[in-house]
């Protein structure tokens, strides 16, 4: 046997954007170590230089046909594409805040910066990769970074908490996901998607792969904040230090997205079973967020909820997408995840003036007098949330109204109706921040902020470019999109559950 | 060799679901951190058990078409697992001593701070 042959040849380009992220992490670790101890500002120089390359050499790829490479490892196509850009930039915007964050929190802690950039570069894996070992490595990549993120705050036992609590839950969950693709691996004798979406094909649905598709959905759900695996996410949203609460809104979920549309890719021909499954899912996921938020008085918390709910919409495109293949792209599905990662960080961004010395109360009371203090970083968390509503001319607007249109496209009636009641209930809460951030402080003792820096202000601006630019441009944005090929390739289009349950109720 | 040979494949699944069942009641269970992320490890080797007993009983001819990533994609699968979980250890072992540092315990039960 000739060895190598087996050796596939090395498709740098494809690996390009990847490798930039991760070799950057290591080179602002070693700078990190070597730095004198009075500021991280070259290690946030070099970060943000490494995200850029990578970002332009994404950018640079984007026109070129999709393909695989490394044994299919490597997948190279539009939708990747985008969400990796999604998730460079998010991971930028969340550096550009982080420093003076840091500074006010007096967390000494610059490993931030490589641990962030590596946790990209697993997210970047996981939506760039047709193979289940790739999958895994991945979200495990973006999974252990994002552990030692959220217990970096050593003072705070809030910090350590939700560290734990998403530690121990999300190793459960990788367990579950893992024997969820031992299990497809018995079946199909293969790890990579391609091949399994073939041989699940030739067959008729075993118990053996219907079992290990549902452990693996358990296990990306998990990392989505799909109801009912959701309960971490509020605990730790609130318990993380801001900024990494931010970037984990952003970038994992962008990146469990990408996966999940991948894997559902590969099961398409089982959808008789997960498609009914993952619809009451979507309802779940929206309803719960929703209603939970509401009774919220933690600013963070609420973002933590409405992350939830947001989870559940974008499964709708997702879902529509895959009810319709053909006539309903994915095209609103990366358009919201585009504007669902500006809106969300910002807001985020806006929060973290909430620290002052080391003390951060982000309670709906602790934000009173925000637009005195701060007037650029209050009037930008009003367009973030008013996009978070979806009010019109922001892009969540259009998000949402794209992904309600592929809803009816793709006869998902009920499911786009109850996204939009959900979107209705959504608006009391984010008027709740809006409202607590500018009351004028009445008696009491006001609040402290922190100082808002030039380079928060800057993040603000970047996310409200995001917002209203994607907003404004939404048109030309959804027709460069180009992500129909993604679509399953084969598959029935399945009818609502609920017109089914509907008419059997008739009867 | 032959031991091996004899045992069919449906004894090996069952072990390891019996040690992933066995796993996962633990976690639920169990309030320690040390004691659930153990519980942890024994669902990932129960995986591990999977993964090389599907392997070993495949049926498929791809090693003998040279189609090699294939064919060995289960036992490689293996090899990666086991990294991951030691990584995990060590994250999760610090995340557990910084509790202690501050709490001076670490009980699943303490960890009520956060909640509403």
């Amino acid at each position: 046997m000739n060895v190598n042959a087996l050796i596939p040849t090395v498709d740098w380009r494809a690996l390009a954007p990847f490798t930039i992220v991760v070799c950057t992490g290591i080179v602002a670790l070693i700078i990190e170590m070597l730095r004198p101890r009075r500021n991280n500002n070259l290690v946030v120089g070099v970060s943000l230089f490494g995200l850029l390359v990578a970002g332009w050499s994404l950018f640079g790829m984007l026109g070129g046909p999709s393909d695989e490479s490394f044994a299919g490892m490597i997948l190279n196509d539009r939708f990747g594409q985008i969400l990796q850009l999604v998730m460079v930039g998010s991971c930028a915007v969340c550096f550009l805040f982080s420093e003076p964050y840091l500074r006010e929190k007096r967390i000494p802690f610059a490993e931030f910066y490589p641990l962030a950039l590596w946790s990209t570069a697993g997210g970047m894996l996981m939506v760039s990769s047709k193979h289940l070992l790739m999958v895994f490595l991945g979200l495990e990549l973006l999974s252990i970074s994002l552990y030692c993120l959220a217990g970096m705050s050593r003072y705070e036992s809030k910090s350590e908490e939700s560290a734990l609590k998403y530690f121990l839950l999300g190793s459960f969950a990788s367990a579950f996901l893992l024997m969820g693709i031992a299990f497809i691996y018995g079946e199909t004798a293969s790890l990579h998607l391609g091949r399994i979406s073939e041989v699940l094909g030739a067959a008729s649905a075993s118990p053996l792969s219907t079992i290990g598709a549902a452990m693996v959905l358990v296990g990306l759900g998990f990392k989505l904040a799909l109801v009912p695996f959701h309960q971490w996410t509020p605990d730790v949203y609130q318990g993380a230090p801001t900024n990494v609460t931010a970037f984990m809104a952003a970038v994992s979920k962008v990146a469990a997205l990408g996966a999940l549309v991948r894997f559902l890719w590969a099961i398409g021909t089982l959808d008789t079973v997960w498609f009914p499954l993952m619809w009451w899912v979507a309802v779940a996921t929206m309803t719960v967020g929703n209603l939970a938020a509401l009774v919220q008085n933690d600013v963070k918390r609420t973002l933590g909820y409405s992350s939830i709910a947001h989870a559940g919409y974008l499964l709708v495109g997702v879902l529509a997408a895959f009810s319709a293949p053909g006539r309903v792209s994915l095209d609103a599905t990366a358009f919201y995840l585009i504007s669902y990662a500006a809106m969300t960080i910002g807001a985020f961004a806006v929060i973290s003036l909430t620290a002052s010395g080391q003390h951060e109360g982000t309670r709906f009371y602790d934000v009173r007098g925000l637009w005195k203090r701060a007037p650029w970083a209050a009037g930008c968390l009003v367009v973030f949330l008013c996009s978070l509503i979806g009010i019109p001319i922001t892009s969540g607007f259009f998000g949402k109204l794209l992904i309600f249109q592929a809803a009816f496209d793709a006869g998902l009636p009920a499911l786009a109706v109850l996204l939009a009641v959900n979107s209705a209930i959504s608006t009391y809460y984010y008027l709740g921040i809006i409202q607590a951030a500018f009351v004028t402080e009445e008696g009491a003792v006001a609040p402290r902020f922190g100082k808002p820096s030039a380079s928060l202000n800057l993040a603000c601006a970047v996310c409200l470019a995001g917002v209203l630019g994607a907003g404004l441009f939404a048109g030309p944005l959804i027709r460069g999109m180009g992500t129909a090929e993604v679509g399953p390739p084969v598959g029935v289009p399945v009818q609502d559950p609920l017109t089914i349950h509907t008419k059997n109720t008739s009867d | 060799m032959g031991l091996v040979n004899d045992v069919p494949l449906q004894w090996f699944l069952a072990l390891s679901l019996y040690m992933f069942v066995l796993g996962a009641i633990g976690v639920m269970v169990r309030r320690n951190p040390v004691v659930m992320f153990m519980c942890i490890e024994l669902m990932l080797n129960a995986v591990n058990l999977t993964f090389l007993a599907f392997a070993r009983y495949q049926p498929s001819g791809a090693l003998a078409s040279g189609d090699v990533p294939t064919a060995m994609a289960g036992q490689m699968m293996v090899i990666f697992v086991m990294a991951v979980a030691a990584a995990e250890v060590a994250v999760g072992l610090g995340i557990i001593t910084a509790i202690f540092r501050l709490k001076n315990r670490a009980d699943a039960d303490d960890l009520g701070s956060l909640r509403g």
